[in-house]
């Protein structure tokens, strides 16, 4: 019983362990970016070897945002990491696993590539979604994961909470809003594609709250006469960070690869990946080139409305925060 | 054995029955209907999918790198939990059915211990311990021994969700079997060793290969335990139940469902080879009755 599992345990690894690459990074990201990791890692491989004659090979680990950071904090060997939200990089960087400045460190933030939410909805749009105040109408079920667990529940709260302050004038009123938009959620998933696979794939609910690329892979994927995509007026400016672990990438000598890694986001290449994945590029010729292919969408910071991540987190998603208050009435 | 000798006793007969022939038949269709829902239909679906785009679909998806590497880690886990579970099994068994000690009953409840705990309990404990944050994690660093999210991290929390399986086949058994064979053994010259694999493991052999079965099949399908240790490493620390989950996500419905077909031929597989042991237990213990 044990000997021939043993000796096909054998054969397997030794047929698997025929390449290696001169390098290898461990790039720990949050769920979405599967896709949009899969093409920059290949077209950042290819470019290396060309530069340096070195190949590298880079090793992906995705999951929810919050997991993700908690698994490097717990000593998951990532190089880099490419997370949903700045926070979660603050919680590595408060490990001391990482410099506490890493958001200055890259332009823009340490966001090569943004994204917004937006609505998808069912063929037709039947129940005629246009707007956030859409979504706390009568008999309208939204399906959006659950803050506390997921980076992109998080940007939804806070784009829905933007919106409202901006409307109704005032953060009692947005409260309100947000509170009632809450009552219209059947069920919160873990994490963004959990969400995204009970809109989709089990038929619940009228409207997904997501991230932008999210949704344009879902009709990529399923087909562009099941789902459309409704782009809000007004939404956030998600801002998904990336950073060097400075603890990992010195101990396995990986940084100046690891360097060149993130720093090849901010080339044209590199910001093209982004664009064709559907997140939106920060390079301005390449928005223009892909202009078409996002609606116009006025789009407000965090910084701008809530004062940054820190400020955000602790007001409304921290234990006993705003999202529990209005979750639990 | 307290009855008067008056009466014989009669065992009771398979072949009577007090229910109506009706209430008889809606009884065994439920069952049937119910298996036919929770078992059958499922396991249909988990095929029909899998096969859903042609058998080249198929082989394609399961000849994928991080495929193969999943099957290859799934593989290597499995034979070092068992393994290691077969030897801690035995010894476990063999000290609680042939021994009487002090603290006995605490082996036992220890012993079933990573049964009554949650999966996810028991990958956490593993974080607690070795994590970077944990009880070992600054110690392990400074010597740079990766634990967690790496082979021995999976290998670790599938031991010990799997620890049970090969002690509670045996422990009844041997139990069963008392002490008088050994004893004969010793007293005619045999050494410790030679009463062990002599007289011990020949009489333990079909409910110890019971054990390894069980505990083969859910070391290869843990995924909560797992889970929680892997680190989900793309092509390294993904174990086959992992994979079943990440590209089930990533909308690769015939690759998720070729994974998970594997996965359901072996349980099929340890189903068949379960039921022949059973029976090889029934006939074994009949024999020693006599």
């Amino acid at each position: 019983m044990i000997r021939p599992v043993l000796a096909a345990a054998a054969g397997l690894l030794f047929a698997g362990s025929a390449y290696a690459a001169d390098v290898s990074l461990l790039n720990v990201s949050y769920d979405p970016t599967r896709e949009l990791y899969a093409d920059f890692n290949k077209a950042f491989a290819a470019a290396y070897q060309k530069e340096t004659g070195k190949t590298v090979e880079i090793k992906q680990s995705h999951g929810g945002s919050g997991s993700q950071a908690r698994a490097v904090i717990d000593g998951l060997q990532a190089d880099v990491v490419t997370l949903a939200l700045a926070y979660d990089i603050d919680a590595v960087a408060a490990k001391g696993l990482t410099d506490t400045g890493w958001q200055k460190r890259l332009p823009l933030n340490a966001s090569p590539y943004t994204s917004t939410i937006v609505f998808l909805v069912r063929k037709g749009n039947p129940k005629g979604i246009k707007d956030w105040d859409d979504l706390t109408k009568k008999g309208v079920e939204v399906i959006t994961p659950n803050p506390k667990t997921s980076g992109g529940a998080r940007w939804n709260y806070l784009a829905a909470w933007g919106y409202a302050e901006k409307k109704f004038g005032s953060a009692e009123k947005a409260k309100q809003f947000v509170g009632e938009l809450y009552k219209h959620v059947p069920v919160l998933d873990t994490g963004a594609r959990g969400s995204t696979v009970t809109f989709v794939e089990r038929g619940v609910g009228d409207v997904l709250l997501a991230w932008e690329n999210e949704a344009f892979l879902a009709q990529r994927e399923f087909g562009k006469d099941k789902f459309e995509i409704v782009a809000p007026p007004l939404s956030i400016l998600a801002e998904p960070p990336v950073a060097i672990v400075d603890k990992v990438a010195d101990k396995k000598g990986t940084r100046a690869v690891a360097e060149a890694y993130l720093k090849y986001w901010y080339t044209r290449e590199g910001q093209e990946i982004a664009a064709r994945n559907s997140y939106r590029p920060r390079d301005s010729e390449i928005a223009k080139e892909y202009e078409k292919s996002f609606a116009k969408v006025e789009l407000f910071t965090i910084d701008d409305v809530f004062g940054g991540w820190t400020k955000a987190q602790k007001e409304h998603f921290a234990e006993g925060g705003i999202f529990d208050q209005i979750y639990k009435n | 054995m307290n009855q008067p000798q008056a009466f014989t006793y009669t065992p009771p007969r398979d072949d009577v029955h007090t229910e109506p022939g009706a209430i008889r038949f809606v009884i065994v269709a439920l069952a049937v209907l119910f298996l036919l829902i929770f078992v059958v239909l499922p396991l249909v679906v988990v095929f029909a999918s899998a096969f859903s785009k042609g058998v080249m679909a198929y082989v394609a998806a399961l000849g994928e790198p991080e495929a193969l590497s999943a099957i290859r880690l799934t593989l290597l886990v499995a034979a070092i939990s068992v393994s290691l579970n077969l030897v801690s099994g035995v010894i476990a068994a063999w000290a609680i059915a042939k021994f009487d000690f002090a603290g006995k009953t605490f082996l036992i409840t220890l012993i079933d211990l990573p049964f009554s705990v949650s999966p996810v309990i028991s990958g956490l404990v593993f974080v607690l311990l070795f994590g970077a944050q944990g009880f070992f994690g600054p110690w392990l660093q400074a010597h740079d021994i990766r634990i967690l999210f790496a082979l021995p991290g999976i290998a670790l929390a599938t031991i010990f969700v799997t620890f049970p399986f090969v002690a509670r086949a045996l422990i009844p058994l041997m139990q069963e079997q008392g002490t008088q064979e050994e004893e004969a053994a010793i007293s005619l010259g045999a050494s410790g060793l030679q009463t062990f694999f002599r007289v011990t493991l020949p009489n333990i052999k079909w409910g110890l290969l019971y054990g390894v079965l069980l505990c083969n099949a859910r070391a290869m399908g843990e995924f909560g335990a797992v889970s929680v240790v892997s680190g989900h490493i793309r092509g390294e620390t993904n174990t086959m139940p992992l994979l079943v989950e990440i590209l089930y996500n990533e909308y690769q419905f015939v690759a998720s469902f070729a994974i998970a077909s594997l996965l359901a031929m072996l349980a099929l597989i340890t189903l068949v080879a379960k039921t022949v042991l059973e029976r090889r237990l029934d006939e074994g213990q009949v024999v020693s009755d006599d």
